[in-house]
């Protein structure tokens, strides 16, 4: 504690870099895993071999997977970038898939029989329905996210993880424990922010 | 070219898998502003030859002719936006607002906002449903009798030339089945609108047709005036349907159905 009422502008520039790092990632996960999940969503054989590639992805131990990564990337910003992205495929993709395939088929009946095209069934109906599932994808793979991007202080990349391997070479037990506890408490807070916004689409889109 | 507006010939549909055929080599005209009910237990084929005409389902022989053109002649988007369709569960778009949903095939059609605000206001009153009240507000907050409501209004809302009901009234109490079977019947005859209305209940059958289609595994067993089915049953299986024999059954459908029109 005494780490971070001692530095709290350091610990606070760490954390807005932490937090650039996490956003930015998500939303290159987002540009990739929702069309992916929108496309396997109408058809179960690709769903369930897609879910399993990224499934079987997000088991590999992250340290393991950095260690791949900074060997084709190098040190830096990139290998840690790329494994957020890659981590956050499953949480994400399988949230849509079953996002669209949890919509009340009546709705997509109705859509469907009123002549919306299949395009159109999507955009109006499916989507807007799905939408608070896939918030909810999208906060669990933001909180794996800030806790496996602490592990770009190991690699080179400025953030939370800073504090803590620094810590952990210097001994600096204190350094630790406010980088840990940095990153919790932005956990926490994005965790009860976007359960918010999901509350919010479940009433305004129920 | 024919005068019916919907003509149904050898109608046949076999699901993958199955091992019978779901509708057989059914044939029959439906007149324009006619309401014909399809009738039989479930699975006898009803809802599946009532989704070939706005070809939800396909045909794996035979055809189905929309005032005189075979459907799959047209787009299939474009075909059902000309023809109503209402459903058991209603289906009502559960992030749009009363109106918008009403509002969704004018929409796609591309009529102006204030073309579809005024189509709205006056598709509520038609369903007996008050505009300033019902317009915004979310399906959530609609009873069952008045979900189905709006789920006629929007069947309606494009002015369809057809209307296809998939036991809409299948869902909601007695009392409310009632009222709403004796609007559907005041809409229907004021639009002249050519109705295909599907159901398992026979009493439904009775008050509302002008025309029964009585159906069993897929194939149609006799084709008539209510009157005419309960009067002569072709069948044993249309006897029993329509308890044949039993005058105070006859009498009081009969009775209830004109007492039905007059009002």
């Amino acid at each position: 504690m005494n780490y971070i009422a001692e530095h709290p502008a350091r610990v606070l520039a760490l954390s807005v870099a932490h937090v650039e790092l996490v956003a930015f990632a998500l939303i290159v996960a987002c540009a990739i895993a929702f069309p992916l999940g929108l496309v396997a969503a109408r058809r179960p054989r690709l769903a369930s071999w897609l879910l399993g590639t990224l499934g079987a992805l997000y088991t590999i131990p992250s340290l393991a997977l950095l260690a791949v990564l900074v060997q084709l990337f190098g040190l830096g910003p990139a290998p840690i970038f790329v494994a957020l992205v890659l981590y956050a495929q499953f949480m994400l993709a399988r949230n849509v898939v079953a996002g669209i395939n949890g919509v009340d088929r009546a709705q997509v009946d109705a859509a469907r029989g009123l002549g919306m095209s299949s395009s159109q069934t999507l955009a109006r109906v499916e989507i807007p329905q799905a939408l608070p599932v896939m918030i909810g994808g999208v906060r669990v793979a933001a909180i794996a996210a800030i806790a496996i991007a602490t592990l770009g202080g190991y690699v080179g990349t400025t953030g939370l993880g800073v504090l803590i391997f620094n810590g952990l070479t210097l001994h600096q037990s204190s350094m630790i424990v406010a980088g840990s506890l940095a990153a919790s408490i932005l956990a926490i807070v994005v965790d009860a922010l976007l359960r918010l916004v999901e509350r919010r689409a479940r009433t305004v889109l129920g | 070219m024919s005068d019916a507006a919907i003509r149904f010939a050898n109608a046949t549909v076999r699901y993958p898998g199955a091992d019978r055929n779901a509708v057989d080599n059914v044939s029959f005209d439906v007149a324009p502003g006619e309401l014909v009910v399809l009738l039989g237990p479930s699975g006898c084929g009803k809802s599946t030859l009532l989704r070939t005409v706005n070809r939800l389902v396909a045909l794996d022989a035979g055809s189905v002719e929309f005032f005189g053109t075979d459907v799959t002649a047209s787009d299939p988007v474009e075909l059902r936006r000309n023809i109503g369709y209402a459903i058991q569960a209603v289906g009502l778009f559960g992030h749009m607002t009363v109106a918008a949903n009403i509002g969704v095939v004018p929409s796609l059609l591309g009529w102006s906002a204030g073309q579809i605000d005024a189509r709205v206001d006056e598709l509520l009153s038609m369903v007996d449903l008050d505009p300033a009240r019902y317009r915004n507000r979310k399906p959530r907050e609609l009873s069952g009798g008045e979900a189905q409501r709006v789920g006629v209004a929007r069947a309606l809302a494009a002015r369809p030339r057809a209307l296809l009901m998939d036991e809409p009234f299948g869902a909601v109490d007695a009392l409310v089945r009632t009222e709403l079977q004796r609007e559907l019947l005041r809409i229907v005859r004021e639009l002249n609108t050519t109705t295909i209305f599907v159901t398992h209940d026979v009493d439904e059958a009775l008050l509302l047709a002008d025309t029964i289609v009585a159906m069993h595994s897929g194939r149609v067993e006799q084709i008539g005036e209510p009157a005419m089915l309960l009067d002569r049953p072709e069948s044993e299986y249309v006897r029993t349907l329509f308890h044949s024999g039993d005058a105070l059954y006859r009498e009081y459908f009969l009775h209830v159905r004109s007492e039905m029109r007059e009002s």
